[in-house]
């Protein structure tokens, strides 16, 4: 028979030596019957009495009777705390555990592909509802696009146009300090106008509204969500997409053409003060060679460009707040995902405009 | 059953509904009518599946299998221009009441008014009040639902769940997480409703004092079994049901711990 006698304080802090302990304990000897002593035993905490629990349970794997003397009642107290049933059961399945890389790049592919075809689903359902919108005017909710025309146009005009003037600022001194070389100083207007009105008015704007707009539609239906605010739209028997997307898509669609109007024009501004202050161009002159560099084709293509990238900021924006499941945390990945998506397609768009551009011109 | 509740006919019938996520059963072959003008209470423990049923009793969700009708129109296959209409004849007060939140409570109560009905604003502003006034929350129709308490949030979910003065009424634990006194008053406001307009109700709770006080059936669920495992009057129940586990909720009896 082995007697063990435990005194002092079994708590958290030397739990681990003691189960070291038990287990050399167990390994070295095979006692016939074990004892376990609590009379001096000062204190023990909920983890000193699942040492107690563990030997107990290592004693009963090897066949060992045990029996417990001189329990104080303040540690009954505690022990009697613990559900032994449920200390033994199997921990539950671990729903955030790997299974492995194979399985993991199963999982991500998987997810993947569904991704894109709630995406492709979402996005026709968004299309079917913009023409519906369009033919049944009377349905779309006017005031609601008025506003998020005033949050993502008049809010975002400000850093959009301090962005474009310093950006056509910076082409221009840039490009005067070659061209300058070349006594072609009045073509540093050419360039700005046609850098800014092709390629960068359009996505500058996209990017900005993407980052300032998009992720806010993510946030606000998300949050909507999460409140049971978009179960209780469709209780009362309204259609979220069209109550909530429809408004946004419209108000991007008004407003992101002519951010990118606002764009083209404080670049066209950012460029003629270096022009005029660095060149010695008059305003006249800068003015008149902007205009003939620029064609309406010009002008055109990135109105079209901006209506398709205010489409995709918001289509995309909608898509993930309607995505989220769960709380806080899915709001915030839905809102980053609503931004790399939406730039990853406004580039693939920009890309895909460059080439049908080339060819249409 | 229909002699001994004293009404003239099913509205809402769940037959073998089965609800799965993957490997995980919430709900296995549930099946439950509710009569016109009752109040049926679905109660149970917490995670048995009384708001997935209820949600799936909504069209909020499409069922693994089974049945939902709603006065006779299968809902679990209907178009979404009929499931529009069966919408409008019902009223749900969701757990987070589901205000929207950036809406005042005039316009949150105006909304299904203003969108479902060609009536002049003038009216649709009295109707408003009157239902506001219906749930004692007179006076607060310029606040934002983050201004109210919670009972209040409850109570203006309820006004504007009535707002087209529905058929059926369904309440998601509404009486959770509030003081006695609130509670009591909801209570009240449930049963006034119920007895005022002949609506029909369907509420999830796990309150046993509400479950008493306002029920005059029940259906439990219970986890283990995924299912239905007793219905009829709680008081009843509570005193006779052959299931431990229906008395021991009601007795509010712990399970026993295997101790050291």
């Amino acid at each position: 028979m082995t007697r063990l006698s435990l005194s002092g304080h079994v708590t958290l802090e030397n739990l681990k030596p003691m189960m070291a302990e038990v287990e050399s304990l167990f390994e070295g000897t095979r006692p016939g019957k074990l004892t376990i002593d609590l009379q001096a035993l000062q204190y023990v905490d909920s983890a000193g009495a699942l040492f107690l629990v563990r030997m107990q349970e290592e004693a009963a794997k090897r066949s060992i009777p045990v029996e417990i003397a001189h329990m104080p009642p303040r540690v009954r107290s505690v022990i009697e705390l613990l559900d032994r049933r449920a200390i033994a059961a199997p921990p539950g399945p671990d729903k955030g555990g790997s299974a492995g890389v194979i399985e993991d790049i199963g999982m991500a592919s998987a997810s993947f592909l569904d991704d894109i075809a709630r995406s492709i689903t979402f996005g026709g359902s968004l299309i079917s509802e913009v023409v519906l919108s369009i033919l049944h005017p009377s349905t779309v909710r006017w005031k609601d696009v008025l506003q998020y025309m005033k949050k993502v146009g008049v809010d975002g005009l400000p850093i959009l146009g301090l962005i474009s003037f310093l950006l056509g600022l910076i082409i221009a001194f840039m490009s005067s300090l070659q061209l300058k070389q070349f006594g072609a100083n009045l073509y540093v207007a050419s360039l700005v106008a046609i850098a800014m009105v092709r390629e960068l008015g359009p996505i500058i704007t996209a990017i900005l509204v993407a980052g300032r707009s998009g992720s806010a539609f993510a946030a606000e239906i998300g949050t909507m969500k999460v409140n049971e605010e978009i179960d209780a739209l469709v209780t009362m028997g309204f259609n979220p997409m069209r109550f909530l997307a429809i408004p946004k898509v419209f108000a991007s669609l008004i407003v992101v053409p002519l951010l990118t109007f606002f764009s083209d024009l404080f670049a066209i501004l950012g460029g003629m003060v270096v022009g005029v202050f660095g060149l010695n161009l008059t305003i006249h002159t800068y003015a008149v060679q902007t205009s003939w560099a620029l064609e309406v084709f010009d002008i055109t293509s990135g109105v079209v460009k901006s209506c398709v990238f205010a489409v995709l900021i918001a289509g995309i924006g909608c898509q993930r707040g309607f995505q989220v499941r769960g709380g806080a945390e899915a709001v915030g990945n839905a809102t980053t995902s609503a931004v790399v998506s939406a730039l990853f397609l406004i580039i693939v768009a920009d890309s895909t405009f460059a080439i049908i551009l080339n060819y249409v011109r | 059953m229909r002699s001994e509740q004293g009404q003239d006919g099913i509205v809402i019938e769940v037959e073998d509904l089965s609800v799965r996520y993957g490997e995980n059963v919430v709900l296995n072959d549930v099946s439950l009518e509710v009569y016109r003008g009752e109040i049926l209470i679905v109660a149970g423990a917490s995670g048995c599946g009384k708001s997935t049923l209820l949600r799936h009793m909504i069209g909020l969700a499409v069922p693994s299998g089974g049945r939902v009708r709603i006065n006779s129109i299968d809902i679990t296959t209907a178009p979404e221009e009929t499931m529009r209409r069966v919408r409008r004849g019902i009223g749900m007060l969701f757990q987070s009441s589901g205000l929207l939140g950036s809406m005042t409570l005039a316009e949150n109560v105006a909304l299904p008014l203003s969108e479902f009905t060609d009536l002049p604003g003038t009216v649709i502003d009295l109707i408003v009040r009157m239902k506001l006034s219906l749930v004692g929350l007179e006076g607060y129709e310029e606040y934002l639902p983050a201004e109210l308490s919670g009972g209040m949030k409850k109570r203006a979910g309820i006004a504007r769940a009535m707002a087209l003065d529905p058929q059926i009424l369904f309440l998601d634990e509404p009486f959770s997480g509030l003081d006695p006194v609130t509670s009591a008053e909801l209570e009240l406001l449930v049963k006034e409703i119920n007895r005022g307009m002949g609506t029909t109700m369907v509420i999830v709770s796990h309150e046993l004092e509400a479950i008493f006080n306002v029920a005059r059936r029940i259906v439990m669920l219970d986890k283990g079994k995924k299912g239905i495992i007793a219905q009829g009057d709680p008081r009843v129940l509570k005193e006779q049901s052959p299931d431990a586990l229906v008395r021991r909720f009601f007795n509010r009896e712990i399970e026993e711990r295997e101790r050291f």
